[in-house]
């Protein structure tokens, strides 16, 4: 019988931690399913971060390093400096990656660090219950700002994806979105044209990937689903940032997969 | 290599630490410790290795911990300010049990303080400073060629029990030069590393390094597990040094530059027909306890000389368990006690002045 369907090894089949709804699980399964399929699964390591994917380690099915909070783009500093052939990427949320750790995601990218970092933007912090994020839209309710976010007291949201993109040594900035079935197919082929950069060893390659939160956002799957599309894609733009030469990219990808 | 040269102490410590096969290296710079990684910068590529100068101490000891995550052999060094950033590195390093030799060149406090020596890290180095329960190795060398002795020593032990060795030296032998001999240049005491993360490579399951623990049963299950070594290098791993016990009247316990101002003051005392002994402490953490079993009962009393405003005495006094009044000498903020001040208080103590 012919296989047309199956889990992608890149997974444990441990069961997620996740909230019903929640955009991780789909997030995770891309990025595992573009390894597997690019054969690169047995060649990586994942830096999970501190925050609801604090347990990504469980989940996807390479060597992983747990990190502090924020510090996912030293710590792959590090790995990747000692696995130079390895495929290496963190997986951060926007509490992780846009306040806690903004010195180190700036640096890993002014560096022209050789990895690659998938951020999780769903303008909440998750894990801690729904305080705001540095991403947080105006107007927008969190615990810590119950009536809604105020520019006058926390200032407008940070867009991340355009200040990596002002960093020469990032060399791949793209933002995609989850929102709908066309999106989420899309993002996976922007994932798997960050990780073949990244084995060109060109530079830094950052993907923000918008999310939803609907347990605090205080919603409905789907209504988050909307509520995303209406209120973060107009602040956090969707597309290509910044892209390498696309003549070269396919060349040399060509090349690796032909080994 | 093995002629006698004249070298500065943060340079010796570098050498020390290539010569012992050390490949990766993640610094900040902080005086009174640059001669380090500028060092590393010049002398680690030349040697194979990777010299990374990072954005903050806190950034340097997380590239630290995926070096070593990934299989690698790291050194990393700062003065006391940057290793205060880098506590919550050395925790989260002790529970995930990555190898990792550190030097602290330290300085007078607290806050920014001053670029002089000081001996104030005392209680950092051995009692913590990040959080939870975990445990450096605490290794206090005294010259330069007890550093590069102790250095080769760190990777050792850092390789064999899984866990970080600080180096805590002051500024005072970071920055001054002695005559030494360096090893050759060895592949060290290698272990083998099936933990690390090199890609599975498809022969294994996939390896995590982490420190997290949800469930009390299991995060109680792994402090189990590091007590039982903490306990072990408890048992194994006390270094100390000491001198001229027998028939003294008096026991000075001093660490580190210190206690070579001790020496000479004891040398002085012995002048005058003062017979004195030192406990010189060479592992701070695990603390030698077992050193005050030796004090002969000549002793009528114990004085401690740190370079803070007390800190050692603290260990000390567990070590004497009440059986012998012990009292503080010391300098701080900068200032270096002299052979002079130290002689003036074993007079006061023997009733003499």
């Amino acid at each position: 019988m012919k296989v047309v369907f199956e889990y992608t090894h890149g997974m444990t089949r441990e069961d997620s931690i996740y909230c019903p709804g929640c955009t991780h699980g789909i997030a995770h399964r891309l990025i595992m399913e573009a390894l597997e399929e690019m054969q690169l699964l047995s060649e990586t390591i994942g830096i999970s971060p501190v925050g609801c994917s604090i347990l990504a380690h469980r989940y996807m099915n390479v060597d992983m390093c747990e990190a502090s909070h924020g510090r996912a783009p030293a710590i792959a500093t590090g790995i990747k400096r000692v696995q130079p052939d390895c495929t290496v990427f963190t997986y951060q949320g926007d509490g992780d990656l846009a306040s806690i750790g903004t010195g180190e995601i700036i640096h890993a990218a002014h560096r022209g660090e050789k990895f690659t970092t998938f951020f999780i933007n769903n303008a909440i912090y998750g894990m801690t219950g729904g305080q705001m994020a540095p991403t947080t839209l105006i107007g927008q309710k969190t615990t810590t700002t119950p009536e809604g976010r105020s520019e006058l007291l926390c200032g407008k949201p940070l867009r991340m994806a355009e200040m990596i993109a002002t960093i020469e040594g990032a060399v791949f900035v793209e933002r995609v979105s989850l929102d709908s079935p066309s999106s989420i197919f899309k993002a996976k082929k922007v994932i798997k044209k960050a990780i073949q950069i990244q084995q060109q060893k060109l530079g830094f390659g950052f993907v923000e990937i918008l999310s939803t939160c609907p347990t605090n956002w205080g919603m409905a799957p789907i209504d988050a689903m909307a509520w995303l599309r209406t209120n973060m894609i107009p602040y956090f733009p969707l597309g290509n940032l910044k892209s390498p030469g696309e003549t070269d990219a396919s060349k040399s990808v060509k090349g690796r997969r032909n080994k | 290599m093995n002629e006698k040269v004249l070298m500065k102490g943060n340079e010796a410590f570098a050498e020390a630490a290539i010569r012992n096969d050390c490949k990766y290296y993640f610094g900040y710079p902080i005086t009174p410790q640059n001669e380090i990684p500028e060092y590393m910068a010049r002398e680690l590529p030349k040697a194979g290795g990777v010299f990374v100068q990072a954005e903050s101490e806190l950034a340097a000891i997380h590239m630290a911990y995926g070096a070593a995550a990934a299989g690698g052999r790291v050194l990393i060094s700062s003065s006391s300010p940057g290793i205060a950033l880098m506590q919550e590195g050395f925790s989260f390093l002790c529970s995930a049990e990555m190898p990792c030799v550190i030097i602290n060149v330290s300085r007078g406090g607290p806050g920014i303080g001053t670029i002089l020596p000081g001996q104030a890290d005392y209680y950092q180095a051995t009692k913590g400073g990040g959080n939870g329960d975990y445990h450096l190795i605490v290794l206090a060398p005294a010259s330069i060629q007890e550093s590069i002795m102790l250095i080769g020593k760190a990777f050792e032990l850092t390789d064999s029990y899984r866990n970080p060795v600080m180096i805590l030296v002051d500024g005072m032998i970071g920055q001054m030069m002695e005559p030494v001999t360096m090893p050759a240049r060895h592949s060290g005491t290698r272990v083998e590393k099936p933990w690390a993360l090199t890609g599975t490579k498809g022969q294994r399951t996939h390896n995590v390094v982490k420190s997290v623990y949800l469930k009390a049963e299991e995060l109680e299950a792994w402090n189990w597990h590091l007590l039982k070594k903490y306990d072990q290098i408890k048992t194994n791993e006390v270094r100390y040094e000491t001198q001229d016990l027998e028939n003294a009247s008096i026991i000075f316990v001093a660490y580190g530059t210190t206690s070579r101002i001790v020496k000479e003051a004891m040398a002085m005392l012995a002048d005058e027909g003062i017979k004195t002994g030192l406990i010189r402490p060479i592992s701070l953490w695990p603390y030698p306890y077992e050193a005050f079993t030796e004090i002969p009962s000549s002793v009528t009393s114990v004085i401690c000389v740190e370079l803070s405003q007390g800190q050692m005495i603290d260990d000390v006094k567990i070590g004497l368990n009440g059986k012998l009044p012990v009292s503080y000498l010391g300098r701080f903020g900068g200032s270096v006690i002299s052979a002079e001040e130290v002689v003036n208080e074993a007079k006061k103590r023997l009733g003499m002045i």
